[in-house]
């Protein structure tokens, strides 16, 4: 059965064909169905193969299909493999099956769309680059995936290409991503020069036999960490997924939160023993970016008036949490997080989307209001994400924020502060969200005001195909707990499932303090999710106090302005002084070897007269020189 | 009467094709029509090629006369290619002068 898993990715690459090729003679909407299929059976492959998995003992889960051999070079050998572990199949399964919703989903939204068929290329595309990502047995494999879902990232954000924010934003994505990659790229040159394989068994082998120095486990670990911070939006790269939200929602749903922005997370997953393996300032960096990003995100998500630009940065801010997880050890936890953060954001950016949708592309949320009485199932489900994100018992982001938080106070109590401010703000800039979207006062007359030609507007509720998704993401934000609950042993399945991969590398918390009362922790964390929502409403609905939503924040503190102007000076002048020393030094080598050759050609050059009969004479003088020189040898 | 047999020795054979080729060498660097220069070259090969044929009659061997052949047939498609190459020029241009053909001056 495991030797089927190639299936997974090959059909939606196979699905990525014929909509390149039939596409646009299937239409609108045959062509999403089939696209639709696509990851469908890709999930029912990942299935079969979970449970085959289950059915083994823990020490046999890990299984290498090999494919064929894909790089043969000297001693770099790379063979086209991926693997089925636990982690690889976890990621799998949810990035087919979220993946799956979403495209069923996307039929409705993109209805009537120019290039419907194209939107769904790409988006095949994209669920087989995250699935060679996720089952990738190497770095290079990994990377292929990585470069394919940014290729699709860039493409799907600048989808509606003829708007210039859209193409901007697209390109603004690439050009972050490619600071990553950079780090990727030399890590993996790194890690072949010094352990001559990309492999991840051979370099976490390595890691685990302490043949791989602290030098250059920790220069990886940063390295691949640099890579994580773009894929995942991390201070300082993070100033792209806010403008990724120019693509349609489908794709902020699926890329910008709940499968390809987890890429970072998942890949130090993979490379845990490495990190176990470097100096301990290497995790405490991790977990240092990821808490401040968390605060940093929801600080900004506060005062955001766009309702997908809010929860771009609550994406942001959470995973930042995964990082404040993968940085304290808690491997387990940051995957938990990230699997319910799938469930929970992909339900509130498909229903944002509903919202957008039913009102006629708007996204200001100050022209919203009142909405659930006409939107009746897309605010329930929305409902049950802000819960869920929101961090109240019993939904599962309750569950797999409370495990974060209590692996960050086991190992700094510093940055448990940091998390719980975090976490307070997440539940009031969702409560205020919720509250500006679909109760109060309705705003959205001014709106048919506006654009007039509409004449009586009134919002209304999607097509069914878009509200089925949303209840089954409803479904499981309720219930995605379940994975792991904190009481015995036996309930905290996501443990003993991941245990293989992780177990060795996982900084064990048995004997704290955090562990002995993590049901005070709990209690704390309930409190302070049920306190940011109290504040929410006193503040949105009762209007106690006038809302604090300063325009620093709003700017997200000038950190794209910052940097926006540091590019444009202080930046472009030391790229022109670089150009200056290429064009000047590097190019005037190569002109100078190019002037000298052709001088010394001027020269000799008039030796070539043209003229017939002098190269006769020359042929002929040559020749008896010749034979002078022989005849002259014959004598002496 | 005494009659005086003269025998012609290989020696004479020698130095009529160094005279031959002489003067096709002397015509190529002359002369400025092609057609001449041409005829010219044509001369210093047969000159070579009764060098062959005299040493080769004269060591006993064939390959002398063999190697002829060849060239005769090499010099047959020279003149070909030749010809063609000259006629092309002559009809483009009003006179045929090998000096004027400088265009590949460097």
């Amino acid at each position: 059965m495991v030797d089927l898993l190639w299936l997974a990715p090959a059909f939606p690459l196979l699905g990525a064909v014929i909509m390149l090729v039939f596409g646009r003679r299937l239409g609108d909407p045959r062509s999403g169905w089939l696209a639709t299929l696509a990851p469908t059976a890709s999930f029912i492959v990942v299935v079969a193969i979970f449970a085959d998995l289950l059915s083994k003992p823990a020490n046999e889960r890990d299984h290498v299909v090999n494919l064929f051999s894909w790089i043969g070079v000297g001693s770099l050998r790379v063979e086209m493999a991926i693997v089925a572990d636990p982690l690889s199949i976890t990621m799998a399964l949810f990035v087919t099956g979220i993946g799956a919703l979403i495209h069923l989903y996307a039929i409705g939204y993109m209805h009537g769309d120019p290039k419907y068929s194209k939107f769904f290329l790409y988006l095949n595309l994209f669920i087989f680059s995250m699935l060679m990502l996720v089952l990738g047995e190497n770095l290079l494999v990994t990377f292929l995936g990585w470069e394919g879902v940014g290729a699709c990232s860039y493409l799907l954000i600048s989808f509606w290409h003829t708007r210039n924010s859209a193409a901007v934003a697209g390109k603004k994505a690439f050009i972050a991503n490619r600071v990553g990659d950079f780090g990727v790229m030399i890590a993996m040159f790194l890690a072949f020069s010094t352990l001559g394989t990309l492999s991840y068994s051979g370099i976490n082998e390595a890691a685990h036999g302490g043949t791989l120095a602290p030098v250059t486990a920790t220069a990886i670990a940063l390295l691949l960490f640099l890579g994580a911070c773009g894929k995942s939006a991390q201070l300082p790269l993070y100033f792209w997924l806010p403008d990724a939200m120019e693509g349609p929602t489908p794709v902020s749903a699926l890329i910008h939160a709940a499968t390809m922005v987890t890429a970072g997370v998942f890949l130090m997953t993979r490379i845990a023993p490495v990190l176990a393996a470097s100096y301990h300032f290497a995790p405490m960096i991790i977990a240092v970016v990821g808490g401040v990003t968390a605060l940093f995100a929801a600080t900004i998500a506060v005062a955001q008036n766009d309702i997908k630009r809010v929860l771009a940065y609550s994406t942001v801010s959470q995973l930042g949490f995964m990082f404040m997880a993968v940085g304290s050890g808690a491997y387990v936890a940051a995957i938990f997080l990230m699997v319910t953060h799938a469930f929970f954001k992909a339900l509130l950016f498909l229903g944002s989307g509903s919202v957008i949708h039913g009102m006629n592309h708007e996204q200001d949320m100050r022209r919203m209001g009142n909405l659930r009485l006409l939107m009746p199932i897309t605010s329930l489900t929305f409902l049950v994400g802000w819960l869920a994100i929101a961090g109240v018992p019993p939904f599962a982001g309750f569950w797999s924020k409370d495990e974060v938080l209590l692996h960050v106070f086991a190992n700094n109590r510093a940055l448990y502060v940091v998390g719980l401010a975090a976490a307070l703000l997440t539940a009031y800039y969702m409560t205020r969200q919720v509250i500006m979207v679909f109760f109060g006062e309705a705003h959205w007359h001014d709106h048919s005001e506006e654009h007039g030609a509409h004449g009586d507007f009134v919002p209304h509720e999607s097509p069914r195909i878009m509200l089925v998704p949303l209840v089954l993401l409803a479904g499981l934000s309720v219930l995605g707990g379940a994975l792991q609950l904190p009481f015995t042993a036996h309930t905290e399945f996501l443990n003993r499932w991941l245990a293989p991969v992780v177990e060795e590398s996982q900084i064990s918390i048995a004997g704290t303090w955090a562990l002995d009362n993590k049901y005070l922790l709990m209690l704390v964390a309930t409190v302070v999710a049920l306190a940011g929502i109290a504040a929410a409403i006193a503040v949105y609905v009762k209007r106690v106090v006038r809302p604090l939503e300063p325009r620093v924040l709003e700017q997200a503190w000038y950190y794209d302005t910052t940097v926006s102007q540091v590019i444009a000076g202080p930046g472009v002048r030391a790229f022109n002084a670089i150009a200056w020393v290429d064009l000047h030094i590097i190019d005037g080598a190569v002109d100078g070897v190019a002037a000298l050759v052709r001088r010394s050609a001027g020269v000799t050059r008039r030796a070539q007269s043209g003229f017939v009969r002098t190269y006769a004479a020359v042929i002929g003088l040559g020749a008896v020189l010749l034979v002078a020189w022989f005849a002259w040898r014959s004598i002496t | 009467m005494i009659a005086v047999v003269v025998q012609p020795t290989p020696m004479w054979y020698l130095l009529l094709s160094a005279f031959l080729f002489a003067i096709g060498t002397f015509g190529v660097l002359v002369r400025r029509n092609p057609l001449v220069m041409f005829m010219c070259i044509e001369l210093m090969l047969n000159a070579v090629n009764l060098t062959f044929v005299t040493l080769g009659r004269e060591l006993g061997s064939i390959s002398g006369q063999t190697i002829v052949f060849f060239v005769l047939v090499v010099a047959a498609a020279e003149v070909v290619v030749g010809l063609s190459i000259i006629v092309a020029i002559m009809r483009r241009r009003a006179g045929v002068n090998a000096d004027d053909l400088a265009e590949l001056k460097g």
